[in-house]
């Protein structure tokens, strides 16, 4: 068949909503923006274990600190579906790595962001995971079907992540003075950092043209911004707390809430590696795996032995 | 001959002996979370972390019961002990941990080595409690006991592949192991509120039974002539247990009477 044709057939099957699967033909820019989107967001889930895993020894209940083992433990579980994912479309869990490790491959900037007070835990929870959840909704009808299916079982537990991350805002907020005061100051610290998580305005996104008519992304950087912005200012009055912008305020005309400018020098200076934590996530990980690696090679020379072993029984 | 009110202060200290203990080594354990060798093992062993602080909850809470029982009886004015003021209000001196839980994680050998001795003395341990007059104990084991065999065939497998892996892993295997196993004497030594538990030259040799095969396999020799340390089930603890304290305990002391 003709590299034309297969095109057609691709194109036709975006076009009619069937899900592109691993050993289908697909263009080679196709496959590369999968592989790097997935790869990013399993990056993102790995490193994101890090600032919640800096509060696990210091959890203020036995309660707490199982909810919070058990997040922190939900994201490695992502991960591994989301690389088993990115490996559908042949690249392996190894040169994955390796590229986070180098600092090659990008991860979520909001991860760079430090956990200063325990209130950080319910504030990732709520915006944090509130924002990721808005993009991973729509990642569900994602047109490669593998990337499609693990957002299916990602987004049950993320949203029962978030609700917990609430939840546990909700008990700060109607607590002491020190607890209500450390609720705000988080919620302060986050938001905007939460808001910048959907990436750049649809004017200066480079990627999402092309990912839109493949249908990868299905809403712009902006409307699920905005659809954050919506969403948050109203569950912040549950909290009997505000986010920290003046220009919020509801649009009679549009019927959303307009919100103010984000500082994207902040932005663009974390993405290139300048926040306050790019250097110590990336380090965490590195040591993480150089210090993992004679556990792995012992691992691998025990299952050769073994599989010697059994041959020569069987001879 | 004890009285009822002596038996039950010693069931107390018992049930938090073993609260304690859980709870100590799944804080431990947890500090794997996110630093693991490989994504898969770092979820395993967090996974063995939320078993065991599970089963602690399990006995803070039954000790806060029977605590609160106590106070109620002799009209005290705190009857509102939970599993979250025992965790988290009590000091270095009265906790009852095993000295073995509280030591450094180490590296991947120290870990599941420790969790290999420690959870085939709690199969037996729990046995008996499983087996004992104590309703509220054997319920508890009884989910527990499905628990630790999972945590002992996973630390098996684990000290098998690493003491016969490469030259690397048998060795600091071997590090390990005597690192280690100066910290295992104090199992079987009958603590005075250990009145239950009337045979632990038994539980000794189901221990030793157990492990020596496991050993065997992964090419790695029981130590002999060993001095053991002790202390821990009476409070008497390494000088890792402030610190380890300090970080478990730092929001419930810097403020007071807070709800989290």
């Amino acid at each position: 068949m003709q590299i034309h044709d297969l095109e057609k057939i691709f194109e036709e099957k975006i076009e009619r909503e069937i899900k592109i699967e691993s050993k289908d033909w697909m263009p080679d820019a196709y496959r590369k923006t999968n592989v790097r989107q997935i790869s990013q967001h399993a990056h993102s889930e790995i490193v994101g274990m890090l600032p919640e895993g800096n509060w696990i020894s210091r959890a203020p209940s036995l309660k707490r600190k199982v909810i919070l083992i058990a997040k922190v433990q939900d994201e490695a579980g992502h991960g591994l579906y989301l690389y088993s994912a990115a490996e559908t479309l042949g690249t392996s869990r190894e040169q994955m790595i390796e590229d986070l490790l180098s600092g090659k491959a990008k991860y979520s900037s909001i991860f760079n962001y430090p956990t200063l007070t325990w209130a950080d835990m319910g504030a990732v929870g709520w915006l944090v995971d509130g924002a990721a959840i808005l993009n991973q909704v729509m990642l569900c009808r994602t047109s490669y079907g593998p990337y499609a299916r693990a957002m299916v079982r990602i987004c049950k537990e993320e949203s029962f992540h978030q609700r917990q991350g609430f939840e546990s805002l909700l008990v700060l907020s109607k607590g002491t003075p020190e607890q209500k005061a450390m609720c705000q100051d988080a919620i302060n610290r986050w938001w905007w950092p939460s808001l910048m998580m959907f990436g750049p305005k649809d004017a200066e996104s480079t990627n999402s043209d092309q990912s839109m008519k493949w249908k990868i992304k299905r809403k712009t950087n902006d409307e699920l911004r905005q659809q954050f912005v919506n969403m948050a200012v109203e569950q912040v009055k549950l909290l009997g707390m505000t986010l920290p912008d003046p220009d919020l305020k509801f649009n009679e005309v549009t019927s959303q809430y307009d919100f103010g400018e984000i500082h994207w020098d902040e932005f663009w200076a974390v993405v290139k590696g300048n926040g306050p934590c790019n250097k110590q996530r990336l380090e965490a990980r590195n040591k993480a795996h150089e210090e993992g690696k004679w556990v792995r090679e012992a691992a691998l020379a025990y299952a050769k032995k073994q599989q010697a072993r059994i041959s020569v029984k069987v001879a | 001959m004890l009285t009822d009110s002596q038996k039950k202060n010693l069931l107390i200290d018992f049930v938090l002996f073993l609260a304690d203990t859980n709870l100590i080594l799944g804080q431990r354990n947890a500090e794997w979370c996110a630093h693991g060798p490989i994504l898969e093992q770092d979820i395993a062993i967090t996974n063995i972390s939320l078993d065991l602080i599970g089963q602690s909850r399990n006995f803070y809470q039954y000790a806060a019961k029977l605590l609160n029982e106590n106070a109620g009886a002799s009209q005290l004015p705190h009857n509102d002990l939970t599993e979250d003021s025992l965790a988290y209000l009590r000091t270095e001196r009265e906790f009852k941990n095993l000295l073995i839980t509280e030591l450094p994680k180490q590296d991947w050998a120290h870990t599941v080595l420790r969790q290999l001795l420690y959870s085939l003395y709690s199969q037996s341990l729990y046995n008996r409690l499983l087996n004992g007059h104590d309703v509220q104990l054997s319920a508890i084991a009884e989910k527990a006991l499905k628990e630790v065999a999972y945590h002992i065939k996973w630390s098996s497998e684990w000290v098998i592949r690493l003491g016969d892996g490469t030259d690397e892993s048998h060795e600091r295997m071997l590090i390990a192991l005597q690192a280690l196993w100066p910290y295992t004497g104090e199992f079987f030594i009958a603590a005075t509120y250990e009145t239950s538990i009337t045979d632990y030259n038994v539980i000794q040799q189901e221990w030793s039974e157990k492990l020596t095969p496991i050993l065997i396999q992964a090419t790695l020799e029981v130590p002999q002539n060993v001095f053991m340390q002790k202390g821990g089930k009476q409070g008497i603890h390494t000088e890792h247990m402030g610190f380890i304290l300090a970080d478990l305990q730092y929001l419930q002391r810097t403020y007071p009477g807070a709800e989290w």
